[in-house]
């Protein structure tokens, strides 16, 4: 009895230590600075002031923002449309298929995906994969320039992110009793009219994680654009980049990731009012 | 005029055959429920006439139509599934509605027609609810009300019953057989439950193995079964394995004045563990056939304790006595060791039908009850 009173205490205490010192702590000083003065030497310097959040109203700065969304939204919406058929799929295909699918899926992981981006370089760059082979196959006379624009920054974003949006889904698909569509089909639903009157419906809490799962980290992936979208396309995350590591601006940088957070709470706050609603009607 | 008719269909899944060249006509109107134990394809049967399934070979006609190849969702036949299979993200009404919805129907008759099917099944103002907020009897009801509201040409009910305990499931027969009648569909019931099959059927079919062993009404189904499985599947039975010793005329029948000797060959006489009876000769059985005796529990006769039994009749002891409120269970041991079962009810003489254990009894049967079943 006391001996896994201890082990609980110790367990929880370790936890709630190592997520205060390593994440509480860095947010609540990140809060701090975007809240204080900028300083050319020593970075900031203990002047309050609300000047770094009148700065991101900025148009320049709100462009980024909007931009940064844009390309979070079409991201989040890609890989709906590419994961869900996809999980529905491995929801459905034998136990031992499966296992194979759901590897294929998560073995990208293994390795770290700033190298993973730089090999989607070696893929599309002037004279990469594709375009080599392209010209082999005498489809184009010469290279294709992939590499450097939107399509680029998207493949990459799509790539990189698609798990967070297959995993969820996958796990909502899975559970889905097939029963409820064969009542569908019995009760004269047809295919179509069965995927919007009970699959989709049923799978909206999958559908909202990973929206969600993929939205807020599409907007900080800096690496992405900029190895695959030259310097043209920015995100909230590459101004943030930049401000700390350019142009030494920590608390500017600061008040963009608060404001990035906030953004992030308020959406995450929408999805839990959101759950809570389906919940009551969706968990049998 | 058979609404469903199912022609030489097979059916096998990887290796293993679930259905083979099975044929089957259910009568437009009829209650028909498929008996069997699980696995030996009744589920299967019913989802073909659903359409939730195809066969490998063999048609099926609905209606006078080949559905062969028709899919579920345009077939005029609705489904009430084991798991109920209710939609939990809609309400009561919501779930009845699907159906009329889909056929696009004025939202006036949908509210016209749904709030019927819920009076008619007894759920009368609960079209608000959710589905989880519902017992699993009132679900129960849903899944039937979501089905008959289409006023499909045939209802098919996947051991919808199994679910619920025994005084809901006593009270749902009674609910589903005025159903029926009440609304004059065809309806195609699957269970493994006999007691249910008999109680609720026109007609019963006995499956096993993917088969169809035997078809009738469930008088004829228990009084008259075709072999040994329908015998020992439907209802309790005791199984003699016996001998054709003699046939026709030389066997005595007792017509109560005087014993006459039978001309016609429709009597024999039967050897039964050592004993000697005559019986009714319907299947033509020749002097010296192995055949099957089959007697129910209720058709036995118990004496007691005599030490010589009078003849025609077996000598055994009492192993067990189960009180069961209208009938006393009894399993008695014959002298060569076979185990009988006997059922009793209770009548004026009440206190006769208690024995004691060990006490020695004569067994015998209400003569021209048994069954003969050919030997298996």
């Amino acid at each position: 009895m006391n001996e896994t009173k201890l082990f609980k205490r110790t367990a929880i205490s370790v936890n709630m230590l190592w997520i205060f010192v390593f994440v509480l702590v860095p947010n609540l000083m990140v809060v701090a600075i975007s809240l204080v003065e900028r300083d050319t030497v020593s970075f900031f310097r203990w002047v309050p002031t609300l000047a770094n959040y009148r700065g991101l109203f900025d148009p320049i700065i709100t462009k980024v923002f909007i931009n940064s969304l844009e390309y979070s939204t079409v991201t989040t919406v890609l890989t709906l449309v590419i994961g869900y058929p996809f999980a529905w799929f491995l929801s459905r295909v034998s136990a031992h298929r499966r296992s194979l699918l759901l590897m294929m899926v998560i073995v990208p992981f293994w390795t770290s995906s700033l190298i993973r981006t730089y090999a989607l370089v070696i893929l599309m760059k002037a004279n990469g994969v594709i375009n080599s082979t392209l010209i082999a196959l005498g489809l184009v006379k010469g290279p294709v320039s992939i590499l450097y624009t939107d399509i680029a920054v998207y493949v990459g974003l799509v790539y990189s992110l698609l798990p967070f949006m297959i995993l969820p889904l996958y796990a909502v698909l899975e559970k889905l009793d097939y029963g409820l569509i064969e009542a569908a089909h019995d009760l004269g639903a047809s295919n179509f009219q069965t995927f919007t009157g009970v699959v989709l419906p049923l799978s909206l809490p999958g559908v909202m994680a990973g929206c969600i799962m993929v939205f807020l980290p599409s907007m900080g992936l800096f690496y992405i654009p900029d190895l695959l979208g030259g310097a043209k396309s920015m995100l909230v995350g590459n101004f943030i980049k930049n401000q700390f590591l350019t142009a030494g601006n920590w608390p500017f940088g600061s008040a963009a990731s608060v404001f990035l957070i906030v953004i992030m709470f308020i959406m995450i706050g929408v999805y839990m009012v959101v759950m809570k609603r389906l919940n009551s009607s969706v968990i049998p | 005029m058979s609404v469903v008719s199912l022609k030489n269909v097979s059916k096998s899944y990887d290796d293993h055959v679930v259905l083979s060249n099975l044929s089957l006509d259910v009568v437009k109107g009829e209650f028909l429920t498929l008996l069997g134990p699980s696995g030996c394809g009744k589920t299967t049967v019913l989802r073909l006439i659903a359409g939730l399934e195809t066969c490998d070979q063999g048609e099926v006609y609905i209606d006078g139509q080949d559905h062969t190849r028709v899919s579920a969702c345009d077939r005029d036949v609705n489904t009430v599934f084991q798991s109920y299979a209710l939609f939990p993200h809609m309400t009561v009404f919501d779930n009845i509605a699907f159906g009329l919805r889909l056929k696009k129907i004025p939202l006036d008759e949908i509210k016209i027609r749904v709030t019927e099917t819920l009076a008619l099944v007894k759920l009368a103002g609960l079209g608000k609810r959710r589905i989880q907020n519902l017992s699993g009897g009132q679900q129960q009801r849903v899944a039937i009300a979501r089905a008959i509201v289409n006023e499909p040409l045939i209802l098919l009910l996947d051991e919808p019953l199994s679910a619920l305990d025994y005084k809901l499931r006593k009270e749902m027969r009674l609910e589903l057989r005025q159903l029926h009648r009440k609304l004059g569909i065809t309806f195609v019931f699957v269970t493994h439950d006999q007691e249910e099959a008999l109680i609720l059927s026109d007609r019963v079919v006995v499956m096993n193995n993917g088969m169809i062993e035997q078809q009738g009404p469930p008088k004829e189904i228990y009084e008259e079964p075709k072999n040994r499985f329908v015998a020992e599947f439907v209802g309790e039975s005791n199984l003699f394995e016996a001998r054709v010793v003699e046939v026709g005329k030389y066997a005595l029948v007792n017509t109560g004045e005087d014993i006459q000797e039978e001309t016609e060959n429709d009597t024999m006489e039967i050897q039964v563990q050592g004993i000697v009876k005559t019986v009714k000769n319907r299947k033509n059985h020749a002097r010296g056939d192995e055949i099957m005796v089959l007697l129910r529990p209720e058709d036995m006769i118990v004496e007691r304790g005599e030490q010589i039994c009078p003849d025609g009749s077996f000598s055994g002891r009492v192993e067990e006595m189960i009180y069961k409120g209208t009938t006393v269970d009894l399993i008695i041991v014959l002298d060569d060791g076979k185990k009988v079962f006997v059922l009793e009810f209770f009548n004026e003489e009440s206190e006769t039908i208690f024995y004691d254990v060990g006490e020695r009894v004569c067994v015998s049967w209400i003569d021209g009850w048994e069954v003969i079943l050919p030997h298996e």
